[in-house]
């Protein structure tokens, strides 16, 4: 029982991580239908820059953690949402209107560069942190067992919580989130309503870039290494939570992100660490199996 | 659908060189946190180190290329207007253009033919050729469920797993040789396919794409987990290599052996050259099975799959098992190249079998353009021979791979053959969606 609360706690951090990165996927998808394969690198660049940042403002003597957190945060957010332009308007933005294809080779060799120019750059070994954020509540105990609820992960759920409330009301109510709703349903039509669809396009990759720049940040803080290959799992399965919640859903890419989260967590505790990425996907196969465009997905309605 | 008729007036110098401008201000951007800072271990602690001279060097490149690839571009641009209008009046040269490409295809076979005769010494050529080949038969096989069955395949390299690993058990355990493991280790991949196949067939575009992702991790989680089964991160080793007709390639010793049964003096390039007409014929049957396939009901169903899948069931066509069969076939296919690779490497681990290896292969697929045979073997000649060129720097080798990539795809989007056209057509200029 108190290993099954842990385990909940460990598996809803996780799911906030991938959803965080799902948001992006979804969103991409959303509005010009391709996978961006380069987001699991976008969110790895922003765990790098989150540990330069970490590095320099220890070096400036800064110690108040909010006041770096904060400042990582936004350094982050920054630098990786001119990544995530500039992947749009470099290998993405030509392809427009071609083959369906086409971007997603263009974005697999964009996710192959920036896994070798962070390697190049910044080095091929695991990067280490100093600990930012440590200590942490202790539930209960049961038996010697010790439920606890590291500060960091309480942390990275309010965090989630308040980026997904932002970004309700962004998309929601907004003049952009407006446009951006209009670009998914009719991109042609848009246009034609003296809308600049090339630059809400470019603002939805920001946006999702800066989400995931977000989840790099708190996964640099939560587990205190990186290095250059952790965007290719973390990408992987961040789609598949976006596809599992319903591709084009945000609550779905939510949903689907604390699931893949939940799963690992459990599955990893009583069955086998080993196999958690097998029982991950064999739960996306069996869903799709029976509900083939996710959980809170619209079925694709064809007209002939 | 989407054309913007923009009249191009031509840019000046200030135009020009503001635009340049505003590209040296996102590359200082990028650059900063990558280029300019760097964290570097120092006694277990980290620090961060600056590199502006560096940094600086990147903004005046990103600048300077800027202002010549916008430059460039104008120039392309007027001559090609002006050439299209020249051209308006004749109408149509196109005619010739499968008559040369049939004429490049032989003229390639001949080319295959002669390497191993004209390279007898030289190992480094016929090996990579044989490499080449492996990538041509991989992607001669996707091509059936890609390029031609249109289903978006990203774990292909599962079923070449498969087809690897069969061969590793059946020749380690039970002995078997390479002819007698071949078609069993297609059957096998040919199972694994309709076994992926099965859930799928209610998918469409990228839910498929996730799901065979998915599927080649799982194949590639379970070969480094089950170390019973496939000996984990150490892989099988000492596979047996394949023999003529029984003539091991050794040197020469008791049993008869390939150089002393033709009187032929021992050499290990005998091997390389035995095993690069092997996979050039086990790839022309690819090619020559799947070219007749095309012609066949269910070739042409593939396609009509591919087209339009609503029309296709309206038709009565059967789209489950047309969409089995096409993952089958590809799959087995796969298997046949993942045998050949075993027998070649006498080793084989989970580490040849990643993600990246099955991007590769759909690069080839819609590099060369998508249902296009010779388009693949263009392909991966590029693809295999680029990394290969890149050796003297080696450690920018996957950077530039990844980089030739965008810019392969953003110069073809249709691949460098782009010739998506269904083998039969009604109508002359077809109803393109």
């Amino acid at each position: 029982m108190a290993l099954a609360l842990q385990q909940l706690i460990n598996g809803l951090t996780l799911g906030a991580v991938y959803g965080l990165i799902a948001i992006g996927y979804t969103m991409v998808y959303g509005i010009i239908g391709m996978i961006n394969f380069a987001h699991g690198d976008i969110y790895m660049v922003s765990a790098f820059i989150a540990v330069t940042a970490f590095t320099l403002l220890a070096g400036f003597g800064i110690s108040s953690i909010p006041l770096a957190l904060l400042l990582v945060l936004l350094v982050a957010v920054l630098f990786t949402s001119v990544y995530g332009w500039t992947v749009e308007r470099v290998a993405y933005r030509p392809l427009r209107g071609s083959t369906r294809l086409a971007p997603l080779i263009s974005a697999i060799g964009m996710s192959i560069f920036l896994q070798n120019m962070v390697q190049l750059t910044q080095g091929a070994r695991v990067k280490p942190i100093a600990p930012v954020l440590v200590g942490g509540i202790d539930l209960l105990t049961v038996d010697g067992f010790t439920v606890r609820i590291a500060y960091t992960q309480i942390l990275i759920v309010v965090v989630t919580i308040a980026l997904m409330a932002a970004f309700t009301w962004l998309i929601g109510s907004t003049s952009f989130g407006r446009q951006q709703r209009s670009c998914e349903q009719d991109r042609t039509m848009t246009a034609l309503l003296g809308i600049n669809v090339d630059r809400t396009i470019s603002l939805t990759f920001m946006l999702g870039a800066a989400l995931a720049a977000v989840a790099g940040v708190m996964v640099t803080v939560y587990y205190g290494v990186v290095d250059f290959f952790i965007g290719f799992v973390a990408g992987i399965k961040a789609f598949t939570a976006a596809v599992l919640g319903g591709i084009g859903s945000l609550p779905g890419a939510m949903l689907g992100g604390l699931l893949i989260g939940l799963i690992e967590a459990f599955w990893a505790a009583y069955l086998s660490a080993e196999y958690k990425d097998v029982a991950t996907f064999s739960i996306l196969i069996l869903v799709l199996m029976f509900r083939p465009s996710g959980l809170l997905g619209r079925p694709e309605v064809e007209k002939v | 659908m989407n054309t913007l008729v923009i009249a191009h007036h031509p840019a000046s110098p200030a135009e020009r060189l503001r635009d340049a401008a505003a590209t040296a201000l996102i590359a200082l951007l990028l650059g900063i946190p990558m280029i300019g800072l760097t964290t570097v271990d120092q006694g277990g602690m980290l620090r961060v180190a600056t590199r502006w001279p560096t940094l600086f060097a990147f903004v005046a490149i990103c600048f300077a290329g800027r202002l010549l690839l916008r430059y460039g571009l104008d120039l392309l641009r007027a001559r090609r207007l002006a050439r299209d209008q020249a051209a308006a009046a004749s109408v149509g040269r196109v005619v010739g253009s499968s008559a040369i490409l049939t004429g490049i295809g032989w003229l390639a076979l001949a080319v295959a033919l002669l390497l191993p005769i004209a390279f007898a010494d030289n190992r480094y050529v016929v090996d990579t050729a044989t490499t080449v080949l492996i990538y041509v038969m991989l992607g001669w096989g996707l091509n059936v469920v890609v390029g031609l069955a249109g289903l978006l395949d990203l774990g292909y390299v599962a079923f070449y797993a498969v087809g690897a690993y069969t061969y590793g058990l059946l020749s380690t355990q039970l002995g078997w040789g390479f002819w007698q493991a071949l078609p069993v280790a297609g059957a096998m991949a040919a199972t694994f396919g309709i076994l992926l196949g099965w859930p799928t067939l209610r998918l469409r575009g990228d839910y498929l794409a996730i799901v065979t992702l998915g599927f080649g991790e799982i194949i590639r989680v379970i070969l480094v987990n089950w170390t019973e089964m496939s000996g984990g991160p150490n892989g099988i080793t000492s596979i047996p290599r394949p023999s003529f007709f029984g003539l091991p390639f050794k040197p020469p010793g008791d049993a008869p052996t390939f150089a002393a049964f033709f009187g032929l003096d021992y050499s290990p390039n005998q091997r390389l050259i035995f095993l690069y007409y092997l996979i050039l014929g086990l790839a022309l049957l690819t090619n020559l099975f799947v070219s007749r396939m095309r012609r066949l009901p269910v070739g042409r169903a593939w396609e009509a799959m591919r087209e339009d899948e609503i029309a296709c069931k309206a038709m009565g066509i059967n789209a489950r098992n047309v969409k089995l069969s096409a993952f089958a076939i590809g799959a087995m296919l796969g298997g046949f190249a993942g045998v050949f690779f075993a027998a070649r490497q006498g080793f084989i681990s989970p580490e040849s079998f990643t993600f990246n290896e099955s991007a590769i292969i759909l690069a080839i697929v819609v590099l060369g353009g998508m249902g296009s045979q010779l388009g693949v073997v263009l392909a991966s000649l590029v693809l295999v021979l680029l990394p290969e060129l890149g050796r003297d720097f080696a450690e920018y080798r996957m950077l530039l791979f990844g980089a030739a990539m965008i810019l392969i795809m953003i110069w073809k989007p249709g691949g460098i053959l782009a010739h998506r056209e269904p083998t039969l057509r009604h109508l002359p200029q077809g109803g393109e969606r």
